[in-house]
């Protein structure tokens, strides 16, 4: 096996693994359109990147940071009707980083990549970048596992007893942006949110308790990961649709697999 | 009696327009406070104001010193994609005092440990919340629509389970109700609030007053004291205030 199909195989492990839990979370809290504005915004950062010169992976995690922190804000904001302005954001920053990056043609870009993914464009520096971004997601969720469930259920409930709702939601987005920029090199931008979504819900189909289905979508996560690199290897397809179509395979099937709970109640 | 919490002067308002209005409110320990009042009057607000879940909210709060509330929301929000029994549910609470299973156990909820938080049926969830609230042996039960989704009997068990907890805890209750006959038999003060607060006082006093009568109608009127006095002021149809012009 080449060098670069381990570099892809070893980092979409660890992004399957700690996908697992982050989409649970953003199955819970409905925040599947929240994971795609980031995503989208992550194609900004790259052509911002290009413009200033500075490294694309920490172009891409300063802008979906800013993003995920202005997404936190706007959150409590009432008077704005939360869907459009998520699609306005997701939307208008994919569009401007398209716009961006075919000005830079000269640097000869290849936007398939960043957007579908590529199993070719995973460095040796890369894996560092994404075994410390995956570190850093896995032991907060660790530590404050409790405290996010918790904010996850009520969070009004969570506030009255002392919680500090708002960092721990802001710690939740902040995670999401580094798993965005961690997983954007193979999954591709397009379809990050499907790896978080898409386990997460295959796992919901079986697991008894919320740490029970982190587990599950983070087994069917890395699954995914690791059928879909070897379809896009073998047979020349680009990586993100492979990895989601098989992540999509194994959701169907834990529809027939799963205990009657959901249906019966 | 030592209060536990006191509003002055509580104001709120959500997108120009006014939902609570210079709100006197003041609970001490060991006293059950009923909030009543028609749908839009503010009662769930009023209640997020003092729990400070309302950052914009004008007016003074004063909570003594170290004041541990129990909260029971109206609803729960959890995502039926959520897989979460009753206990774990109940293990989630921050500086819990007592154990989930004793809470249970006062709600009559213990059979529904181990069931699955999103398959409750309206009452068993209340009881639930409930025990939830009383896992930090409160010094104050802030309780939203206790009786909401309850039957007629379940009601009057939850309104004397509301009476045991506080003789047992020693601690403030302030509740909101719809059925104004169970709030007048197990309440100690009632605050009948529609923006402001129209009347309030002991139930018998407020059940006799003119504004409550107006707010909950002619067909209060036969089983209450007659119509006594003019009040000063009337509603217009969003229930702001009118004041009424003399002459």
């Amino acid at each position: 096996m080449p060098e670069f199909l381990w570099h892809a195989v070893i980092a979409g492990s660890m992004v399957g693994m700690i996908a697992g839990p982050l989409g649970s979370y953003i199955v819970w809290q409905r925040m599947s359109f929240f994971g795609d504005t980031l995503a989208h915004s992550a194609l900004l950062g790259i052509a911002l990147g290009l413009l200033s010169g500075v490294a694309s992976g920490l172009a891409v995690l300063i802008c979906c940071a800013l993003v995920a922190v202005a997404l936190v804000y706007l959150r409590g904001q009432s008077r704005l009707n939360q869907d459009s302005l998520l699609a306005i954001i997701a939307h208008s920053s994919l569009a401007l980083g398209l716009v961006v990056v075919s000005f830079s043609a000269k640097n000869s870009v290849d936007l398939s990549a960043f957007l579908f993914g590529d199993i070719l464009a995973v460095t040796r520096a890369d894996l560092i970048t994404i075994a410390t971004s995956v570190v850093i997601c896995g032991v907060i969720l660790w530590r404050y596992w409790n405290k996010l469930l918790a904010v996850t259920v009520h969070p009004e409930l969570a506030e009255v007893e002392g919680l500090p709702v708002h960092s721990l939601r802001l710690t939740l987005a902040l995670m999401v942006a580094l798993l965005v920029a961690a997983a954007m090199k193979i999954v591709g931008v397009l379809l990050i949110t499907a790896l978080l979504i898409i386990p997460a819900s295959s796992a919901g189909n079986l697991a008894r308790s919320p740490e029970h289905m982190a587990i599950i979508a983070s087994v069917v996560a890395t699954l995914s990961v690791l059928v879909g690199l070897g379809f896009s290897w073998s047979a020349d397809t680009p990586a993100g649709p492979s990895i989601v179509v098989a992540a999509t395979l194994i959701f169907v099937a834990t529809l027939f697999a799963g205990p009657a709970k959901n249906r019966a109640g | 009696m030592s209060q536990l919490i006191q509003c002055h002067n509580l104001s709120f308002a959500a997108a120009g327009r006014t939902i609570l209005q210079n709100v006197d409110l003041t609970i001490s320990a060991g006293e059950i406070v009923s909030l009543i009042g028609p749908n839009g009057a503010g009662k769930t607000t009023l209640i997020r104001c003092l729990l400070g879940l309302e950052a914009t909210a004008s007016g003074t709060i004063t909570r003594s010193p170290e004041l541990r509330v129990g909260y029971m929301p109206q609803r729960l929000q959890t995502d039926p994609s959520l897989p979460l029994t009753v206990m774990r549910f109940l293990k989630l609470a921050e500086q819990p005092r007592d154990t989930p299973a004793n809470a249970l156990a006062e709600t009559g909820a213990m059979h529904l440990a181990e069931r699955a938080l999103s398959a409750l049926s309206g009452g068993e969830l209340q009881r639930v919340l409930l025990a939830r609230a009383l896992l930090r042996e409160p010094d104050l039960l802030v309780l939203d629509e206790p009786a909401q989704g309850v039957d007629i009997g379940g009601q009057e068990d939850l309104y004397r389970l509301i009476g045991k907890i506080r003789d047992r805890l020693g601690c403030g209750v302030l509740l909101i109700s719809h059925d104004l006959h169970l709030v007048m038999a197990s309440t100690d003060h009632v605050v009948c609030l529609n923006q402001h607060v129209c009347c309030h006082g002991h139930p018998q006093m407020v059940s006799a007053d003119p504004a409550y009568l107006e707010l909950f109608g002619e067909h209060q009127r036969a089983a209450l004291v007659p119509y006594a006095h003019h009040h000063d002021h009337d509603h217009d149809a969003h229930g702001d205030v009118i004041k009424k012009t003399t002459g």
